[in-house]
């Protein structure tokens, strides 16, 4: 593998689905997952005679997210059409915006490995979404659902900027970040309600000109994208190696597989022909309605990440995972209103909760935790209330209940046993019912008394104090 | 300014239409009669005139994002070629 | 003597009077179709048991007393471009044959709400395309005044029905002159509002920033009542306007003193000059009622013609892209994939000068010509509203003849597409300006009707029905009908 010696040159294209109650040209609804065609009208039907009118609440999305991704708001913003046939668009043009679109200009920092580094947006623009199209018959037939028409969208092109597909991944995940902290959509790779596509060309180092370029679709994960490009880095270096000219082309990242596929023959040359919508009119954007979007936008996950390494002593590492998540992050900042401890908080937040999010597949929203719940968890264990061990019970009962932890200890006898005449008992008893171990702690093996506080732990079911427990056996080998 | 055949097959394939021998030999002939006469235009200096999609000088005409009921499957499939399972059938994109 | 010879306030005083049912009115249409529209042909699909369902729900009202729209009783023709829910229509293209709408367009909804009763749907050219009705992929509609000339068109149907009593009234529709010419071929009156005065939804779009909708009807006032009608705001509509409608009927008060009327040079040269006296005779008669004019000149009306073509038919190359033969309309039997089910649906349902278009409008938008044509078009576009907004800062009224001739033969002109696009010099200059304009018969060369274009300026219908009206009142053109 040779990847190295070249320079590696992304660019992303990043489509994000807007929450919005209605479709961006029509009444319909937008909710996920309805009958097929249940959610359609003449209008988003494309049948003859019908007229689009434009959402308001779609622009509106669509100058927060260009505001929250720094971008140039333009004054006057208007719709083009992008004439290409297929099924799943219903005009057979798509609505979008060539020349004058919502923004431009814009940047997203990203950190990877450590050091941040800025990544270039060319533009914003809002434009319909497409239909559905399932194959059957072994592939000879199509059935197409019109629902997702017209849902609107924002298309986020980046500039060729991104040099890796780490980078790639990185770049991703702070946007979806960005798009759920301004609260524009639901950011669900898995619903499609984000997607990305991408292009990648490579290039000797030191070289100027950019080398040609795949067009890379279906990329349906975060992994997914990074391992798409990773191949596709891969595949390009071989071929430069064999001397041989990289065809621009689109190709298809084949998850099962594991690699990409060449879609050529698929795509005829598109000539799309834009023009500006005859039936939509521009739109004004002045500086009372900016003004009044931009004071919408909440604090940005950079920002958060800032207060959080600087005012609550967080790693920049903790920083950076937990406020890449808008609910995460805000589960956090509700657990400080009942602990002081951020760094503990963090430490449960990291490993534990999103362990089990990782592990079971599940959403924040999926579970029943809360901050109060996690802070005051955090208290009960600093008070010497419960150990840590029972607080991984205890926390464990707050994911599936909600329940509180004083409550849940309440119910369940968790309380943690700190009376030394009751541990001493017990340490009485499991040093006369261990002799062999006794004798090994006596002969130096240190790793003995490990043994007999685990049977300690276990005669109390895990509430004796830990820290006492061992305090206790070493005062009565010691005798 | 005249136009080939090739040009005009071109076009058609875009157009996604299907062109007889004759109607392309006539089409070429007639679309570059009437882009010659359009080259009247270049007689006029536009620099600098504002090019005109819209007469009226409308904007921001925007509707609230407010759900309004969809179609029944009746009226959505009254017109269908094909169907199947509540969605439209077509052949496959075999290009 | 037809019913529809009567005046909409008399037809009304009639109804009220009990001496007239809505019923008869609708009789009246259908045997006036019986009789003459196997000549005519104007209409493409009839819906005589809807229209009778209507007359007798509407003559219920007229019994039970409850009020009643503008347009109570009259039966009315339209455009095959304007979508009716549940009665066919074809735009007269074969691709639509078997289409059955699932909704009304909002100038259908209001002339239902105004209590007028739709008859059945006018032929037209394919998707409004021609001025001839030629173009129709069903049959040529015939001009009533001579059977072996064409109506005009596109709206050649809404016209001759009108002109041979088979409608009260009836909608067109005009992007280029497809209401006006028409009209003036025939010998009715056709009025196309300021863009944005009547809501497009529901119209079949074939250029959607000229199409408008209008009346055609036997005289001026009958123009205002219907105006009155359809005009208006509409919310599924972006490119209507929200500019107050004025009271049209009570516009017509006859008095056109003062008057300041502008005649293009341009308009009067190259006519027939037939055409030309007949019109130098109405403003005559203007200037008798106490108006005035003077020459004036539009200097880029000759470039009018190139620029549309470029604009009207870039636009509907990308709006006739949604008969895919996916949702609706015919799917032709196609041999395999995806792309011939594309291929052959439209090949066959689109008609020669229908794909002529598409194929102008797709190469004008294409990658490298966009500028050369489309951009050049739309910049020609300001220079030619320029020219009449400037004419408009001194005068009230544009008048010239609406077309340079009358109706010609059939068939004399479909194998050049240029000289047939040369028809409309005179008013597609007005739809480009975006301006309200309409005709009105002004005489007759050689026993054809001549009609007098009335251009006004934007959202001023009231001036030109005005102005129309009080010609009208002072001449007999009008009243003529043709022997059939």
């Amino acid at each position: 593998m040779s990847t190295s010696k070249y320079e590696t040159v992304i660019g992303l294209e990043v489509h994000v689905e807007l929450h919005t109650k209605s479709k961006i040209f029509c009444g319909c609804s937008t909710e996920f997952g309805a009958p097929p065609n249940s959610h359609t009208c003449p209008v988003c039907l494309g049948h003859p005679g019908v007229l689009p009118v434009l959402n308001r609440q779609a622009v509106e999305y669509a100058i927060k997210a260009a505001m929250a991704l720094n971008c140039e708001i333009g004054d006057v913003s208007k719709f083009d059409r992008k004439n290409y046939f297929y099924p799943d668009s219903p005009k057979a043009y798509q609505i979008s915006q060539y020349d004058q679109p919502i923004g431009l200009n814009g940047y997203i920092d990203i950190e990877v490995n450590g050091t941040t580094k800025r990544i270039g947006i060319n533009r914003l623009h809002l434009e319909e979404d497409a239909g559905k199209l399932t194959h059957i018959d072994g592939g000879y037939a199509s059935l197409v659902d019109f629902n997702r028409v017209g849902t609107p969208l924002i298309e986020i092109v980046s500039e060729p900027e991104i040099s890796s597909p780490e980078e790639a991944r990185a770049y991703l995940e702070k946007m979806r970040a960005i798009m759920q902290y301004c609260d524009v959509s639901d950011v669900k790779m898995e619903e499609g309600s984000l997607r990305c596509d991408a292009n990648i060309s490579l290039r000797p180092h030191g070289q100027k000109e950019l080398g040609t370029k795949a067009e890379l679709k279906n990329m349906n994960s975060f992994r997914g994208v990074q391992r798409g490009l990773e191949y596709e880095q891969y595949r390009q270096a071989e071929l430069l190696d064999e001397g041989e000219k990289i065809i621009q082309e689109t190709r298809r990242w084949d998850e099962a597989q594991g690699k990409t596929l060449s879609m050529r023959g698929k795509e005829q040359a598109h000539d799309y022909r834009y023009f500006p919508d005859p039936d939509l009119v521009t739109v004004h954007i002045d500086q009372e309605w900016k003004d009044r979007i931009r004071a919408t936008i909440p604090e940005l996950p950079d920002a958060r990440k800032a207060r959080y390494t600087s005012e609550l002593g967080l790693p920049s590492y903790d920083a950076e995972v937990i406020t890449s998540s808008k609910p995460v992050a805000d589960l956090f900042e509700e657990s400080l209103k009942y602990t002081s401890d951020a760094k503990s908080v963090s430490n449960w937040i990291m490993g534990d909760l999103l362990g089990h999010l990782n592990s079971t597949g599940q959403e924040l929203s999926e579970v029943k935790l809360t901050g109060q719940g996690l802070g005051e968890m955090i208290g009960l264990i600093e008070k010497g209330t419960i150990s840590s061990k029972i607080a991984k019970t205890v926390f464990k009962e707050m994911l599936s209940s909600g329940k509180l932890p004083q409550a849940i200890v309440e119910e369940q006898g968790l309380v943690q046993i700190s009376d030394e005449g009751a541990i001493l008992a017990i340490v009485n008893e499991v040093i006369a019912e261990n002799p062999a171990s006794v004798e090994d702690y006596k002969a130096g093996k240190d790793k003995a008394i490990g043994f007999l506080v685990g049977q300690v732990m276990k005669r109390s079911k895990g509430k004796a104090n830990p820290g006492l427990v061992n305090k206790l056996l070493v005062d009565v080998l010691k005798q | 300014m005249s136009i080939t055949t090739k040009d005009v097959e071109h076009v058609a394939r875009l157009a996604r239409l299907n062109l007889t021998p004759e109607e392309k030999e006539t089409f070429t002939d007639q679309l570059s009669a009437i882009l010659q006469y359009a080259e009247k235009l270049n007689e006029l200096d536009t620099d600098g005139v504002e090019p005109t999609t819209h007469v009226l000088h409308l904007s921001n005409v925007m509707r609230d994002d407010v759900v309004k009921e969809s179609l029944p499957a009746e009226k959505v499939f009254l017109n269908a070629p094909d169907e199947e399972d509540g969605q439209f059938k077509v052949p496959a994109v075999l290009e | 003597m037809s019913l529809f010879d009567l005046r909409l306030q008399e037809i009304h005083n009639k109804l009220h009077a009990k001496e007239l049912s809505v019923s008869d009115l609708v009789g009246e249409a259908f045997e006036a179709i019986r009789q003459k529209d196997e000549r005519i042909q104007a209409y493409l699909t009839l819906d005589e048991a809807g229209a009778r369902a209507a007359a007798a729900r509407l003559d219920n009202k007229l019994v039970s007393g409850e009020e009643k729209g503008l347009l109570f009783g009259l039966p009315v023709g339209i455009k095959d471009n304007m979508v009716t829910e549940g009665l066919r229509t074809t735009c007269a293209s074969q691709f639509l044959s078997n289409y059955n709408p699932i909704y009304d367009g909002t100038a259908v909804t209001k002339l239902k709400q105004a209590d007028s009763v739709t008859i059945g749907k006018l032929n037209m050219d394919e998707f409004a395309m021609g001025g001839s009705n030629e173009n129709s992929s069903y049959h040529p509609t015939r001009n009533p005044w001579d059977l072996s000339r064409v109506p005009g068109g596109s709206s050649g149907g809404s016209a001759a029905a009108v002109a041979a009593g088979e409608a009260y009234f009836t909608l067109g529709s005009d992007t280029g002159g497809s209401i006006r010419q028409p009209a003036s071929y025939c010998g009715v009156v056709g009025l196309k509002p300021t863009y944005g005065r009547v809501s497009r939804y529901g119209l079949v779009a074939f250029a959607s920033s000229l199409d408008q909708i209008g009346p055609v009807t036997k005289n001026v006032e009958d123009a205002a009542y219907v105006l009155q009608a359809i005009a208006g705001y509409d919310a599924k509509d972006s490119t209507s306007a929200n500019v107050e409608v004025d009271d049209y009927v009570s516009a017509l008060t006859g008095d056109i003193k003062g008057l300041r009327i502008a005649v293009p040079k341009e308009y009067l040269e190259g006519i027939d000059p037939k055409v030309k006296e007949a019109v130098l005779e109405a403003l005559r008669v203007l200037e008798s009622l106490g108006a005035v004019w003077e020459e004036v000149s539009l200097p880029h009306t000759e470039y009018a013609v190139a620029a549309y073509y470029l604009l009207a038919s870039s636009e509907a190359s990308s709006n006739l892209s949604r008969f895919d033969g996916v949702r609706y309309g015919v799917r032709a039997d196609h041999g395999g994939g995806l792309l011939d089910l594309y291929h052959e649906s439209r090949s066959q349902g689109f008609g020669p000068e229908v794909k002529r278009r598409i194929m102008l409008g797709t190469y004008a938008l294409s990658s490298g010509y966009y500028d050369a044509y489309y951009l050049k078009a739309q910049k020609v576009r300001t220079l030619i509203k320029r020219d009449f907004d400037q004419t408009f800062e001194k005068y009230d009224v544009i008048i010239g003849p609406t077309a340079p001739t009358t109706a010609f033969q059939l068939g004399s002109q479909v194998d050049d597409p240029l000289t047939m696009y040369l028809n409309d010099i005179l008013t597609i200059p007005v739809s480009l300006a975006g301006v309200p304009a309409l005709s009105v018969p002004c005489g007759f060369a050689d026993g054809l009707p001549v009609g007098l274009q009335i251009i006004g300026k934007a959202f001023d219908e009231s001036t030109i029905l005005r102005t129309a009206h009080a010609y009208e009142v002072h001449t007999e053109h009008h009243k003529q009908r043709p022997v059939l």
